[in-house]
């Protein structure tokens, strides 16, 4: 028996060994073809800085909004990004609430898409001032200028809303790494040992630090779902405040916030199959994690058909004057391309793959969230630019077309968000080694002999010893 | 400080030692509050003979939500009031917008509340030198003794190997 039970002692502990060895892998060694990623990275994104850096020279003039087109490529970039964002921390806390144990491979590579997809996302409102180096008039302070801020302005909302997410995000984001930052700290030499012993902040794993944290997650995980909802609907709200057709409705909010999680979780797909692969982590995320996204994906493709759906039809049934020139130019106009694209990359092509267990597989998978992707990147500039280009009176109408300059910086922009991820994952395990450790092996189980000779437990309260202080 | 550890390869072995310990506690003239665990990973506390004390981290978030919300309430409402902005009909102070500033200043306060609550009950950041071994991150669990009595150290150091330590340590920190 007892045998037994050091045989399976010692085999949890050699899987706990590759299991650290394998996830630390990534921090400690570095590729060729990492170098070359990034460099290839950083060559694509120096255009888009260069074409930021001559629009600031040149003015807004270079961009191809002008009346009655004043949002564009920016502003759909801005609520793409921001859905984005939703993959990671709400995905995460909510498995995390519902103690869902395939989420530990799963819950990092979610989190830093949400952080990097909101630093990226929050950029776009400053690109579009033109004026950037002016942007902190955004942020709401009384100030000698006087110019004060309109709180009943959506734009002033957002501030408030993607600051309060995007700390959340990253106190969510960086609170469970501390335990993997130690343990960085303890294999590692020279400079790294130094900045991972400053990061880890002087964790030891102590009961005390370990409750606190849980409990601090806990805490985190229901706090940020009502924060991660609010966004949305808040970014819904640029929208829904104004009354131009097709904007002022009700059901913008849950609308954003269905295709916000929708592309957010088409995006984790696409990260985690790109992780699997070039740091070979196929033992951590299985074919299961994916099956598993895919039926969410497939939930939400179908509630974002139903949000299209209703949404049009209400439209169409009013059939206001105003409302159905821009319905009809998305339906059957010049945007029909677009529209009817859209409805492809998010329904038609995914729908089955999704629906059918067979092809529900890792590739499959992939190729329906990056269909999904382009697809709702459409669905933001569908809602976007046609209802601005058909603002009530016929006079008054308009087109859009982007500029080099405006494709340029979004390109740059998708190229500073994949090195940002490339970037993180060289310096953090791209797993939670702890947390997929804690589910690697059964508890541990008092003797009652033992529990029964000893004397009644001394109080915890999460403190341990001075000694351990 | 001076302590004596062992480093134990699984849970089992180590909660056998923390149940020594713990009985042995009075022969021993160890205090509770000496007793040191440390591993690489959250362990059942109550299986050590620990029992988790209610802590005040969920109320202080609480806190701090009310807090929260009430910035944002007066931020929204002095900066309104100092420089009237009339909108589209609506009052000066409008509760509805207003409302979203709360909300969201709601939501910020109870993170950072948490945030700070997590730090300062975790004793966080202590860049100090302290008690630690590196091993614990590679799996194993350190159950010890800090200033344990000299008389009983041979036998702590005994028992440790005895109920499965792989390696017992002593340290000083002077």
């Amino acid at each position: 028996m007892a045998t037994t039970s050091m045989e399976q002692a010692v085999a949890v502990n050699r899987k706990a060994d590759e299991i650290r060895q394998d996830l630390l892998r990534s921090v400690f060694f570095t590729s060729k073809r990492y170098y070359i990623l990034v460099f290839v990275l950083i060559a694509f994104g120096i255009p888009g800085l260069v074409a930021y850096a001559y629009q600031m020279w040149n003015g807004m003039g270079v961009a191809g909004i002008t009346r009655p087109v004043f949002w564009g490529f920016y502003i759909t970039n801005f609520v793409f990004w921001i859905g984005i964002s939703h993959a990671g921390t709400l995905i995460s806390a909510i498995l995390r609430l519902v103690n869902a144990t395939w989420r530990r491979a799963v819950t990092r590579c979610a989190e830093a898409i949400t952080v990097f997809a909101l630093a990226i996302g929050a950029q776009y409102p400053i690109i579009h001032l033109g004026r950037s180096w002016l942007f902190f008039w955004l942020v709401p302070y009384p100030s000698q200028r006087g110019i004060w801020p309109n709180f009943r302005s959506p734009l002033l909302w957002d501030f408030f809303a993607i600051s309060t997410y995007l700390t959340g995000s990253l106190t969510f984001l960086l609170l469970p790494i501390l335990p993997d930052w130690a343990m960085v700290r303890d294999r590692a030499r020279g400079l790294r040992k130094r900045i991972y012993s400053v990061l880890s902040l002087g964790w030891r794993g102590t009961p005390r630090e370990w409750h606190r944290l849980e409990m601090a997650m806990r805490i985190m995980a229901v706090v940020i779902i009502p924060v991660a909802v609010s966004v949305h609907t808040i970014v819904s709200w640029d929208f829904a405040m104004a009354p131009v057709p097709m904007w002022h409705s009700t059901v913008f909010g849950p609308y954003f916030v269905a295709g916000a999680i929708f592309s957010g979780i088409a995006a984790l797909i696409i990260a985690m199959a790109l992780i699997r692969k070039f740091l070979h982590l196929e033992e951590y995320l299985k074919p299961i994690h994916f099956d598993n996204l895919g039926k969410l994906l497939l939930v939400f493709s179908l509630l974002w058909i139903y949000f299209i759906f209703s949404e049009r039809l209400t439209v169409w049934y009013g059939n206001q004057t105003s409302e159905m020139a821009a319905f009809w130019s998305i339906q059957r106009g010049r945007f029909a391309g677009l529209f009817w694209t859209m409805v492809f990359c998010n329904f038609v092509i995914p729908f089955p793959i999704l629906a059918v267990k067979k092809l529900r597989t890792i590739t499959g998978t992939v190729i329906a969230a990056s269909t999904i992707v382009i697809g709702m990147w459409l669905e933001r500039f569908l809602i976007v630019v046609p209802p601005l280009a058909h603002k009530y009176m016929p006079y008054d109408w308009g087109s859009y077309r982007p500029t080099w300059a405006e494709i340029t910086i979004t390109a740059g922009t998708l190229m500073g968000m994949i090195l940002l991820y490339v970037l993180f994952a060289k310096f953090v395990p791209m797993v939670s080694i702890w947390e997929l450790k804690g589910g690697s092996h059964a508890a541990p189980v008092a003797e009652p002999s033992e529990a029964a000779a000893a004397p009644a437990p001394a109080s915890f309260d999460g403190t341990v010893p001075s000694a351990n202080d | 400080m001076n302590a004596i550890y062992g480093l134990f390869p699984d849970t089992d072995s180590a909660r056998r030692a923390m149940s020594f310990l713990r009985r042995e506690s009075s022969r021993l003239g160890i205090r509770s509050d000496s007793i040191l665990l440390m591993s690489a990973e959250p362990l059942q506390e109550e299986a050590f003979g620990w029992k988790e004390q209610h802590s005040p981290m969920p109320w202080l978030a609480v806190l701090g939500a009310l807090l929260g919300g009430t910035a944002g309430y007066a931020l929204a409402s002095f900066t309104q009031r100092t420089y009237p902005l009339p909108t589209g009909g609506m009052p000066i102070v409008a509760m509805w917008p207003t409302g979203i500033i709360m909300y969201e200043l709601t939501m910020l306060g109870a993170i950072v509340t948490t945030i700070a609550t997590f730090l300062i009950a975790a004793r966080l950041p202590n860049y100090k030198r302290r008690l630690y071994d590196p091993e614990v991150t590679n799996g194993k669990i350190l159950v010890g003794v800090s200033d344990a009595d000299p008389d009983c150290r041979a036998e702590l150091q005994r028992r440790f190997h005895q109920e499965g330590a792989e390696e017992v340590k002593e340290y000083s920190s002077s």
